[in-house]
Order: C-alpha cells, then structure tokens, then sequence
C-alpha cells in the first residue's frame, strides 16, 4: 500500500472510533445515571430549580435530540455549559489545556531521556549487575503511585530543602508569561499600500517553490513553472491578507499557552527560569513513572540491534564506543521508541490527572477533578470528551507519521 | 522473580487478613495517643499519628483490605466479561468480530484513568462502582489477548481435525482454545491486579474512594496531603510505601509468569 | 638487518567459554605475513578460521578468549594495547571486510556518511568536503560512481554494497585487509569481479591481504601462501605453489582432489567423507584421524606437531604418514 493511501485510510477508520468513543461517553454521563441535574443537587433543591437548570442547559429534551445537539455541537466546539455558573465548558477547557500540555511535553522528553539513557546502558551490559538493576527500576518505577512519588518529592525538595516550590505553576509576584503582542495600525494607504508591500512575500514562497522543484527535477518544463507562479501568487496574496487582517484587528498576539516558549518569545530570561522551577517537581515526577516503559523497550530494542552485522562492521572501521552506540544502533531502534511515545500519551494524561491535583498545577486534569467536587456533570462531560479526542487526534499523527518514517511502507 | 513477587504479594495480603487481629489497637479509633497530633514516630506509636490521633501501623497493618477488594473484584469482572466476549466474538468471527474489536480498540485508545474516573464519578462512591469503573477500563486488554490466541489456535491443524470429525463449536471452545489461552490471561490478571491497585489508590486520591470509616492507604495518602507543609512524612510515607509494596508484588508474579512462559534469550 | 614481518601470530589459542562447556575454535596457530604478501586462510565452517580473522582486530565475539598467544603487528603485541590504542589501529591499519554485505551497512546512514564519519574519526583535522571528496575518489576505484554517494545501502544490489564495504577498507590505505568470505554471499560471476577488484586494489596500492574462504580454489591462484585450518587446527602452510603441487596432509589433498575440474565431467565427485568434529567434545589424538584414510594407531592417541616437510612447507602430520 503507498503512503497516500495508507494515510487516507487510517483517517477513514479514525471517524467511527471517534463516533464509537464519543457515544461511549454520552452513554456514561448522560444515560447511565438517569438525571445528571439530579445527582448534581442531591436531593436539595426545588423542583423549579432542578427544572429550569435541565431547560438552560438543553438537559429537559429528549435523549436522542440530546444526542445529536452534543454531537452538533462538538462539530463547533462548543461543550457546553457548566452546571455551576453556566458558562461555556470549551472556553475553561481551552484556558486549562495548555497547562496539561506543557507538563505533557516536559514529563515525555523526560520519560524518553531516561529510558534511552538507562535502556541503552542495560543493553551494553547485558547480564551484569547494572542491567538487572536498572531493569529492576524499570519494573519498580511503574508500581509508585503517581501522587505519592509526587508528595515525597514535595516533601524532599519543596519543604525540607526548599529548593523547588512544592505548588502551581509560576510564582506569584511575577505577571505570568504572555508571549509577545505586535502592536500593528493600518497604513495610510489602506489595503492596496499592504497589497503592495506584500510582493516580497510573494517572491520569497515562489524562490522555496523553486528550489524545492529544482532539487527534485533537474529540468524545468512548463508545468512547473505554472506551478511556481501559482505558489507566488498564493503567497503573496495569504500574506497581505493576513498582515491586513491583524493590522484592523489593532494587532498580533504571538503566544502559545506554555509558559516556558512564551517567556522566551517575550524575551524575559527570569519568566523562563521560574516557569522551568515550577515545570520542574511535577514532571520528574509524572516523567519518572512514566520511564520504565521506555527503559526496557529501549533495552529490548537495543540489545537486538547491537548484534546485527552493520555494528560489527562499524567497531571494525575503529569508530568510537559512542558513535557505533548512537549513531548506529540507537538510530535503526529508534523508530519503535516513537511509536511508543504516541502510545504512552493516553497514560500520560491519566496520570497528569494525579499530578496536577498533587502539585496544584492549573491544568485540564485539575479542572476535572474539581469539577467532579462540584458535581457538575456537563463539565466532566466536556473535559472527558477533549481527553478523549486529544487521544485520538495523538493516536492518528503518530500511525502517519510511522508510516512515513518506516522505509518499508515508504520506499 | 516471580518467587519474590509472590512472597511480597503473599506476605501484604497475609498481613491485611491478620492486621485486624495484630494491630495494636483500633484503626479507627480516634486520639488513641493524646494531642498535641499528628506526632512523629515514637515508642509507643512506631509508626506515628495522623491529625486525628489515629495510630498509623494499625492504619498501616489494616489499611491494605479496601484495595485488595477492589483489586479482586474488578479482575473477576473482567474475567467474567472480558474472556467469553473475547472467546466468542474472534471464534465466530465475521461482523461480531470486526464490530466487537472496534469497540474494545476505542475502550483501549481512551485513557485509563480518566474513562475510570469518568465511570466513578457517574455511578457514586462503593468497592462495587470502583471494582466496576476499573473493570471496564480492562476488559478490552483481555479481550485482545484471548482474540489474538484465539485466532492463532483457530487456524493450528488439530483445531481443523476437531471441526472436522463433526465437534461442536463449544465443545471446541472448551476443551482445545480455553486451556491453551489460560496461561496468558493469568499473565494479564496479575498485572490487571496491579493496575487496578494503583488505579484505586488514584480514584480515592481524587475523591472517588469509598467511606471515610474503614482504614485504607489511599484515603490515608489524600488526608495525608494535608499535614505535609508541617513536614509530617510520617503519615503519608508508610502507606505509600506498602501500596508500592503491593502493586509491585503483583507486577513482579506477572513479569516472572510471562518471562517463563515465552521463550528465553539464549546467548 | 631483517624487516619485521608485518604481521606475526604465535600459539595462538582462543576459546568459547559457554555453559556447556568450552570451544577451542583456534588452537595453537602460528604463522607470519610480510608486508604486500596475499594469505589464503582455508577451512570448513567451524574451523577456526573467521575467529583468526576477527581476532587479529581483536573483536571476537562474546563468549570468546584469548586465551594463550601472541598477535604482533609490526612488532607491537596488540593484545597489550589499550581499547583505545586498538580503536585507532582498526580501519587505518588493519581493515576488515565481512561476508555479507546485504546487512553490513546501515540502512539508515548514506553510503557517504559512512566515508566521511570513517575518515573524519582516524583523520579528525579533514574537513567534511575533503573527506567526501576523498570517499567519491575510492569508489571511484571500486567501479561505484561518484556522484551515488549520497544514496542509501538498499539503493545498491548486492555486489556493488561488498565494493562498497572494500572501498571502506581502503579507504584510508591499511596495510592490511583481512576479508572473510567476501564472496560467499555473492553469486558466481560477481564472486570473479569482486575477487579481481581485490587483485587489482593490491597491485596498486600494495596492502597484504587475508582472504579467508572455504573455497580452496580461489586462493590457489591469487595468494602468495595458504594456510589450511582444520577443528581449530593450522595443519598445512606453504606457499600456494608448494602446496597445489605437492599437498602433505590428506585434508588438503582431500580438498584439492574435490575442486570441480570440468575436465574430469563424468567421473564421481570426490568429496572427504565424514563431517567436522564436534568441538565440545573434539577427537582424542589428531582431531582429523576419523575422516583420514592414512589413519594410523598412533594419530587417535597422540597430537601431531607441526613439521617442516620442505623449506618453507609446514604440515601437522606424524612424519610416517608425510
């Protein structure tokens, strides 16, 4: 099967598990309890008021119109509204997320760091002390409870020693990082002086189009050429619309919810170091739990590599220790350590749950467990279905992206 | 190592049973050891107090039964639902199959905690909605691993000789698939059981847990939370350490179980 | 003054220590390699003759031990060098081809980057263009062309991955390769080419060569001495026309009498019967005596030594039978 192919086959497959996934969720919060306004009083309020909180929220109709109103929905984004103060779920859910994902990223490259170093260290030596103790780790790591590794660390880093803060996500006396806002106005000369200026824009797009074309064809026939002049005025025109559309807007705001990218676009070295003291204790954490996956995959996968012939072959030509290591054995063992990493995603939010209840970290696991002290339903709803296409959205990139990697399916 | 994984297990639920009988006095009795509390570690308590004057080892010796409820209970759901779906559905194969391997691929791709989390929170505080909430969140684990062996032995020669001399479907089932699927699904019950300790303790830590009256790790870790900007690491340490204690035992009997079953690296 | 001989193996002993028991693969060698001289290292899978190789770059593979001897390189024991001292020596001075070149390279690496980050570790003051310059012009002698440099390992067929494997060789002009079964892998008529190609890199550029094989013939023509090993054993070493002539120990005479000879279509193939011995648990006495028609009282009890039948001509035979 050709790439094309492949890609737009997994992408068909991916819609009805989405379908699967996000009826499963409706079944479970909407049908299975019977009346989630119910369980959110507890008995404790009028009927009037139970009433007209199922007519707000679209909870009085009936289930199969539910249904579709909340697949409908979803089509636009719209999660929603809270049981307790009726606002819209996406707009908290969208606040809340970027903070799950910083942690997400920090705690994996951590995982993955882990894992290669020990995994690649047991398989050097194989059968000794040190690959049965590290193996050992690998094993024992999964069994720590998330929070309670969590708590000990607060407990050694945050209060006894006092080099790490024990709670959040950035301190409070500083303005958190915002990344970079452009102040921009519109021109004298209006939309046509922006159009004009724009050419550049254009002409830049149309020499990357040529370059890539010349790279792959040696000649140029006519076909190309069209194609190139197409890419320029593409170019030309995305840009000047884009310049003009921020130049009403008053301005561009450069940012990306994740404190560490933000600080450094804004430029503020101080924000990017208290933004990593604070990523710090809860990705070591949430990372550590999750490296003993990757230890012994690595191991696995290394142990096989480093007796193939091309590794021999390698430590015959003299290369150094490190360069066979690295370059060559890790290299061709790396492409299931990634598959891995997509894998692993689904448990890594899990357990950003835990983390981020342990180290009052402001993220999307916080937001449901707090929502779930509240008892407000439509918001667990919301956040478990985000969860869910998260996932699967994770899951879908990194099948297409092995198949891209993997020479077999691609060559 | 999975001798040592069946003494830790052995030995933590050896305790748990006889904790009620050893433990020096009622878990649940309050201020056993006069204010100021929690106190450190000391002669009379080993283990120290938590905030409301309880001794920790009795804590400690007692706390393991909430988990080990939950842990057994959600196991047997699985087995109960998990293995004849599996069974059937990839025997019989055709639309069943595909239909049934679509829904438990979804259950699989969804995150654990959170789908449990999810059920927890819907269906209300009890051993039995922990059990059941975990449970779900497994059974697509035992499914695939009955399914792929299923498939595997479908296609294996005395399977066709059986259909062959005109044996019924069950009876095939039964007699030639089930036995040879045994060993492979006590390898995901244990680390199920393991799992499902960890996932309790997280259920509990996020307020899905069960009363506040019967002693248990979990609930001492979340009340623990609390005392630690006071540096009390007395009354969150020892319960951790035996819920570690325990998932690990379990880990343990199912890395050694799986490691004796396949075949072995030789040099 | 007498030169050094460039390579110098004395008693050389190495073994496999297993669970079950030890493997003497090489057992007592010794001979001598002036520089510029071709050696053909012949034997049955199993005796002894790819650990030899390996171990004059000293990468046996585990569980193997040196466990007595010596292997001197111009005059330096490298048994008494450092990893380090012995990294610098492999693929500068000595270089070794291996027998498959369908997984000797790496599939994920250009065929480039394998020059480059060859030439760059032993010679680390060149930079990235000389070095890729100096890697087109090997392949060029190789027969490759230049400019397939920057294509990948699975891009090639197989003879043209084992030219390329030999231009690693030479790329950085050892004074010896050591090639094991270069052209076993290889279909006939690439074996040939391949084969040639080493005979002309020789001429021009004068490195010693090893080529260990199973094929008697192939070294009787294009090596200066041959070395015949057998369970471990060296039991024939002369010089190639010495020993097409007039073979002393019956392996070799064996060997020599089951080379295919077209002129002699018709007749039976001759073939040694019997197999190699098991080397856990090898035969008392000359390992050989149970395939040797000349077999004597004697040789199940006593090991024979090595003996200088002629000048230059040494065999591990009971001089009754010689």
């Amino acid at each position: 099967m050709g790439l094309r192919s492949y890609i737009v086959a997994r992408i068909l497959l991916t819609i009805p598990m989405i379908m699967l996934l996000l009826s499963i969720v409706f079944l479970i919060i909407r049908v299975i309890p019977g009346d989630p306004v119910l369980l959110h009083f507890e008995k404790r309020a009028s009927e009037e008021a139970m009433a007209a909180m199922r007519r707000r929220l679209g909870l009085d109709k009936p289930l199969h119109i539910q249904y579709f109103e909340y697949l409908g929905g979803l089509l636009h984004g719209d999660l929603g509204k809270s049981m307790q103060d009726f606002s819209p779920i996406s707009d908290q859910i969208f606040s809340a997320f970027p903070a799950t994902l910083e942690l997400a990223i920090f705690s994996m490259l951590i995982a993955v760091a882990i894992g290669i170093l020990l995994g690649v260290r047991a398989s050097k030596s194989y059968n000794s002390l040190q690959d049965h103790s590290i193996r050992a780790f690998g094993i024992a790591v999964y069994a720590i409870p998330i929070f309670f590794l969590g708590m000990i660390f607060q407990l050694i880093f945050a209060i006894n020693l006092n080099w790490l803060p024990a709670n959040g996500r950035f301190p409070p006396f500083l303005a958190e990082p915002d990344g970079l806002i452009v102040h921009l106005s519109k021109p004298a000369g209006g939309f046509i002086q922006v159009f004009m200026w724009s050419f550049p824009a254009g002409l830049a797009s149309w020499a990357i189009c040529f370059v890539a074309l010349k790279k792959k064809r040696v000649k140029f026939w006519l076909k190309d050429f069209l194609i190139s002049l197409v890419v320029l005025l593409a170019g030309w025109i995305v840009y000047a619309y884009l310049a003009w559309h921020f130049m009403c807007v008053g301005g561009l705001h450069i940012s990306t919810g994740l404190f560490t990218i933000d600080s450094l676009i804004e430029g503020s070295p101080l924000k990017f170091v208290e933004s990593l003291r604070y990523l710090f204790l809860p990705s070591l954490t949430l990372g550590l739990v999750l490296s003993g996956v990757f230890i012994r995959l690595t191991r696995s996968n290394m142990l096989e590599t480093l007796r193939l012939d091309f590794v021999t072959a390698a430590k015959a030509r003299g290369l150094k220790e490190t360069a066979v290591v690295y370059g060559y054995a890790l290299r061709n063992a790396f492409l299931p350590i990634l598959t891995m990493m997509g894998l692993q995603f689904a448990t890594l939010l899990g357990g950003a749950i835990l983390t981020e209840t342990t180290f009052s970290w402001p993220g999307l696991g916080r937001y449901l467990v707090d929502r779930i002290n509240f008892r407000d339903y439509t918001a667990i709803q919301g956040a478990v279905v985000y969860f869910a296409l998260v996932v699967a959205a994770v899951n879908l990139i990194v099948d297409i992206l092995y198949a891209y990697l993997d020479p077999r399916i691609r060559f | 190592m999975t001798i040592i994984g069946s003494v830790i297990a052995l030995s933590m639920i050896l305790m748990t049973v006889l904790g009620p009988w050893v433990s020096p006095y009622d878990p649940t009795a309050v201020n056993v050891s006069p204010p100021p509390n929690p106190s450190p570690p000391s002669a009379g308590f080993p283990l120290g107090t938590n905030l409301l004057g309880q001794d920790m080892l009795s804590r400690v010796l007692c706390g393991g039964s909430i988990m080990l409820h939950v842990a057994l209970l959600s196991v047997l759901f699985c087995f109960i639902i998990g293995v004849p779906i599996g069974l059937l559905a990839s025997y019989a194969g055709g639309v069943l199959d595909k239909v049934f391997t679509l829904v438990m691929d979804s259950l699989y791709a969804f995150p654990g905690l959170v789908l449990a989390i999810a059920i927890a929170a819907m269906m209300g505080r009890g051993v039995v909605n922990m059990a059941l909430s975990i449970a779900v969140v497994y059974v697509p684990s035992y499914f695939r691993i009955v399914r792929s062996q299923v498939l595997t032995i479908k296609e294996l020669p005395y399977t066709e000789a059986a259909q062959a001399s005109g044996a019924k479907g069950r009876t095939i089932l039964l007699r030639y698939i089930l036995p040879n699927v045994v060993p492979s699904i006590v390898v995901v019950a244990t680390v199920n059981f393991a799992d499902a300790i960890l996932t309790a303790a997280g259920l509990t830590f996020v307020g899905l847990g069960v009363g506040i009256d019967v002693p248990d790790w979990g609930w001492d870790l979340t009340k623990g939370r609390e005392l630690l900007p006071s540096g009390a690491w007395w009354v969150i340490t020892f319960p951790g350490i035996m819920i570690v204690l325990l998932a690990l035992g379990f880990t343990l009997i199912g890395e050694g179980l799986s490691e004796l079953l396949s075949p072995r690296l030789e040099q | 003054m007498i030169s050094l001989p460039l390579l110098e193996i004395d008693s050389l002993t190495i073994e496999y220590r297993a669970r079950r028991g030890n493997i003497r693969a090489v057992n007592d060698v010794s001979f001598t390699l002036e520089k510029g001289e071709t050696l053909g290292l012949v034997g049955e899978s199993g005796s002894g003759k790819s650990t030899l190789g390996l171990s004059i770059v000293r990468l046996i593979p585990h569980p193997g031990i040196i466990v007595n001897g010596h292997i001197k390189i111009d005059g330096t024991d490298i048994l008494n060098l450092s990893e380090e001292e012995m990294r610098s020596i492999r693929g500068k001075k000595v270089a070794f081809v291996f027998q498959d070149p369908m997984t000797s390279l790496s599939p994920v690496k250009k065929i480039g980057a394998h020059f480059t980050e060859l030439i760059r570790t032993h010679e680390p003051k060149i930079s990235e263009e000389e070095a890729l310059k100096r890697a087109k012009s090997t392949l060029n002698d190789v027969g490759i062309l230049p400019e397939r440099i920057n294509d990948y390992p699975h891009q090639f067929s197989g003879g043209m991955r084992q030219r390329i494997m030999i231009a690693l060789a030479i790329a950085l002009n050892p004074d010896l390769i050591i090639a094991d079964e270069p052209t076993t892998a290889l279909d006939v008529i690439v074996q040939a080419k391949i084969l040639d190609l080493l005979k002309s890199l020789r001429d021009t550029y004068g490195m010693a060569l090893i080529l260990i094989t199973h094929d008697l013939s192939i070294v009787l023509e294009r090596c200066d001495k041959i070395l015949v090993m057998y369970a471990g054993h060296l039991v024939e070493y002369a010089n190639s026309k010495e020993l097409h002539e007039n073979p002393m120990h019956p392996y070799t005479r064996g060997l020599l009498q089951s080379i295919p000879n077209i002129e002699l279509a018709g007749q039976k193939l001759a073939a040694i019967p019997g197999s190699p011995p098991d080397l856990l648990n090898p035969p008392k006495g000359c390992h050989f005596w149970p395939r040797c028609p000349y077999t004597k009282e004697k040789c199940r009890v006593e090991k024979p030594l090595m003996i200088e039948s002629n000048p230059g001509h040494f065999v591990r035979c009971f001089k009754e039978n010689v």
